[in-house]
């Protein structure tokens, strides 16, 4: 049984403000093994994005209190120093953001800012680091790289940007590429090639990649397994096959149902998701998704449901038996499909 | 309801401090014939710089055309100013993209939503209020909540209060420019509805902007693709899905993610390389040459090299008709189920 590459245990994350306490991650427990792509999804205010950036440690407890364990490669990143983690941040895990032009400083060359992620770990010198920084915009796919790399920001399109991003998170050969809605600024055809060359990349490098997104469809044809998030919480895991086609939350199947689909039939409605989702300082007592959810009893209100195996891989995070899950997403969610 | 012909609207660049020289053009929309039918949804998609915010615009003249003719209910529109403008005014409104911007912060949603009436002087200033309060209940906002500001809302009601503004006037055209691009996906939805329920109610015409297919595909009667300032394929949204015609509505189709694995793993994917062309200088001939797959294969397979078609650098292809009711701009149009081999469910 291999040992994983990445073991969140527990994980919450909570920021004291003037308004109150916002738990933006709230209990999330999680694995990722060598070689696995994970897709992370959720809406705005699920927490997709804290709980990575905190295993980054680009949130710390200077900012936030924050409990439970981030195992990385066998140590908890939250109790390194910071010394430390800058170690692993950049040379064993890697991170593309959701829109390059605010990660890539406009001031200074693109060749430039690679090189530097580069030396930051490696001891050797600029022009190697030039070197590489080439060779990894010519593996991202950007023509003329020589020329390129010399280049500012501004003078790249939106999606060699993200190239550049993508060659900068991989150029230390890391062992997990982190990305944070990597495509959601991107025009459709652009953001299938950057996806596509996340899989291909992922290959090349040997990483296990995170997609963090809240587009059913990237995470359905690019992940193998699926975390669905709602209110810093993890509601539902599984293989992609799994959450599609036989999902056990009744948030993920309002996701499934509100979705304009291009495959489906143009008569069929959208069926949203009453209400609004909640927040993060005034979270709703027993399972946060009961004021919206249509299928609420009792005991939603009260106890919070925990994240349980439905069949040891599959789990979810909801009050109703197992009969009563399948049978509606049989009668009720298939059918919308 | 609708109906264009040749428009034309590029936007001059000019070079020089103190004398400025005019040193180019932006294509932005490069001869466009569109007809809106009343009662339809006519869609519009495309990606970065195609133009259909401009022809958008163009169309609710809040931009002049640079050439060709607009036409509302057989009204020759184009040169329309003032008074007589403002009066179209009444008849087509707009729901703009981005619910942060597109309201002004200042004042209040009663006061926004009001704001058409006070300009059309089309009820008496006693009656605004209620209206108003009937807009809101009729969009899903809670009419007490009139006097509240905009950074109070949430994007999904803020999207709603450009809805009940531009509802006002009853007007018979909405155009909707990337309505629910801004919002999140479970809130998407019940914008969607919102607008389709309106519609229904209110009898109205939409010309609907997005770049995702999908929500367009839902939305529409029939979709126009645009690329780089010209309509290269239109088709009922069933058949574009099925029957892609034109090479870039192939490639878009196939880029679509499809929240479905197994059938997403099926579809034929047509990657296009490199990124969107520039509308400064478009293209020779047809102005998808430089990235299309279909002309390098053409080429090949008529041993001419792996470069794209001799026909496609010199001759811009014209609108020609495929199946029933689809239309495409294309020398060697995709054979039939060139991206979804497969029925659907």
């Amino acid at each position: 049984m291999p040992e994983p590459l990445l073991d969140v245990r527990d994980l919450r994350v909570h920021f004291p403000t003037d308004d109150g306490l916002v738990k933006a991650v709230d209990g999330v427990t999680f694995s990722i093994m060598p070689g696995e792509t994970l897709g992370v999804v959720g809406e705005s205010g699920s927490g997709k994005s804290v709980s990575f950036l905190t295993v980054m440690g680009l949130i710390t407890a200077r900012e936030a209190r924050i409990q439970g364990e981030v195992i990385f490669e066998g140590v908890d990143l939250v109790k390194l120093p910071k010394d430390e983690m800058r170690n692993v941040r950049g040379l064993k895990i890697g991170m593309v953001f959701q829109d390059p032009m605010t990660s890539l400083h406009p001031f200074y060359k693109v060749g430039d800012q690679i090189a530097e992620a580069i030396l930051a770990h490696r001891k050797i010198g600029k022009k190697e680091a030039m070197d590489q920084a080439i060779d990894m915009l010519e593996r991202v796919g950007i023509p003329r790289p020589d020329e390129r790399v010399r280049q500012y920001p501004h003078e790249f399109s939106g999606g060699m940007r993200q190239r550049a991003m993508i060659a900068m998170a991989l150029s230390l050969n890391p062992d997990l590429l982190i990305a944070d809605e990597p495509t959601t600024a991107l025009d459709v055809t652009v953001q299938a090639q950057i996806l596509g060359l996340i899989d291909r990349l992922k290959q090349e490098f040997n990483a296990s990649v995170v997609i963090i997104t809240h587009d059913l469809g990237v995470v359905a044809e690019h992940c193998d397994n699926i975390q669905v998030m709602y209110a810093g919480k993890a509601v539902e895991y599984g293989y992609a096959r799994d959450i599609y086609y036989d999902a056990d939350h009744p948030y993920t199947w309002g996701l499934l149902q509100s979705i304009a689909r291009v495959d489906a039939p143009r008569t069929e409605r959208l069926k949203p998701i009453k209400g609004l989702p909640p927040s993060l300082i005034f979270v709703p007592p027993g399972c946060p998704f009961h004021p919206r959810c249509p299928y609420v009893f009792d005991r939603c209100r009260t106890e919070v449901p925990q994240l349980l195996p439905v069949d040891g891989h599959h789990a979810s995070a909801c009050h109703l038996s197992l009969e009563d899950k399948e049978r509606i997403f049989k009668e009720e969610v298939m059918m919308h499909q | 309801m609708v109906k264009l012909v040749g428009v034309k609207k590029y936007f001059p660049i000019s070079r020089g401090i103190i004398f400025q020289k005019h040193v180019g053009d932006v294509h932005a929309v490069d001869g466009v014939d569109l007809e809106v039918f009343p009662g339809e949804t006519l869609g519009l998609v495309g990606e970065t710089g195609c133009g259909k915010s401009t022809l958008a615009r163009v169309t609710m003249r809040l931009f002049d055309s640079t050439a060709g003719s607009i036409f509302f209910e057989g009204r020759d529109i184009t040169k329309l100013r003032g008074k007589d403008l403002r009066l179209i005014r009444r008849d087509m409104q707009m729901i703009f993209q981005d619910p942060y911007a597109s309201l002004n912060p200042r004042k209040t949603v009663g006061s926004i939503i009001g704001a058409p009436y006070r300009l059309h002087k089309t009820i008496p200033k006693s009656k605004i209020k209620s209206e108003v309060q009937q807009l809101m209940e009729l969009v899903g906002l809670n009419p007490e909540h009139y006097n509240r500001y905009p950074h109070e809302f949430s994007g999904g009601q803020r999207q709603r209060i450009g809805v009940a503004r531009a509802l006002a006037l009853r007007p018979k055209l909405i155009v909707c420019d990337e309505p629910v691009s801004a919002l999140d996906v479970s809130i998407q939805a019940q914008i969607l509805n919102l607008l389709e329920d309106l519609q229904e109610e209110f009898n109205l015409t939409y010309l609907f902007i997005a770049h995702d297919l999908s929500v367009v595909k839902h939305v529409s009667d029939r979709v126009a693709v645009m690329y780089l300032g010209k309509i290269v394929e239109m088709a009922s949204g069933d058949t574009l899905y099925m029957n892609p015609k034109h090479p870039y509505s192939g490639a878009l189709l196939s880029a679509v993610p499809i929240a479905d694995p197994d059938l997403a793993a099926q579809k034929n994917r047509i990657i296009l390389e490199g990124d969107v062309p520039s509308p400064i200088d478009p293209p020779s001939g047809c102005r998808f040459h430089p990235r299309c797959p279909q002309s390098r294969a053409m080429s090949l397979a008529q041993g001419l090299g792996d470069q794209p078609h001799p026909r496609c650098t010199e001759e811009d292809p014209e609108l020609t008709p495929q199946h029933p009711g689809q239309v495409a701009a294309c020398h060697f149009p995709l054979p039939d189920r060139a991206v979804i081999a497969v029925d659907a469910g």
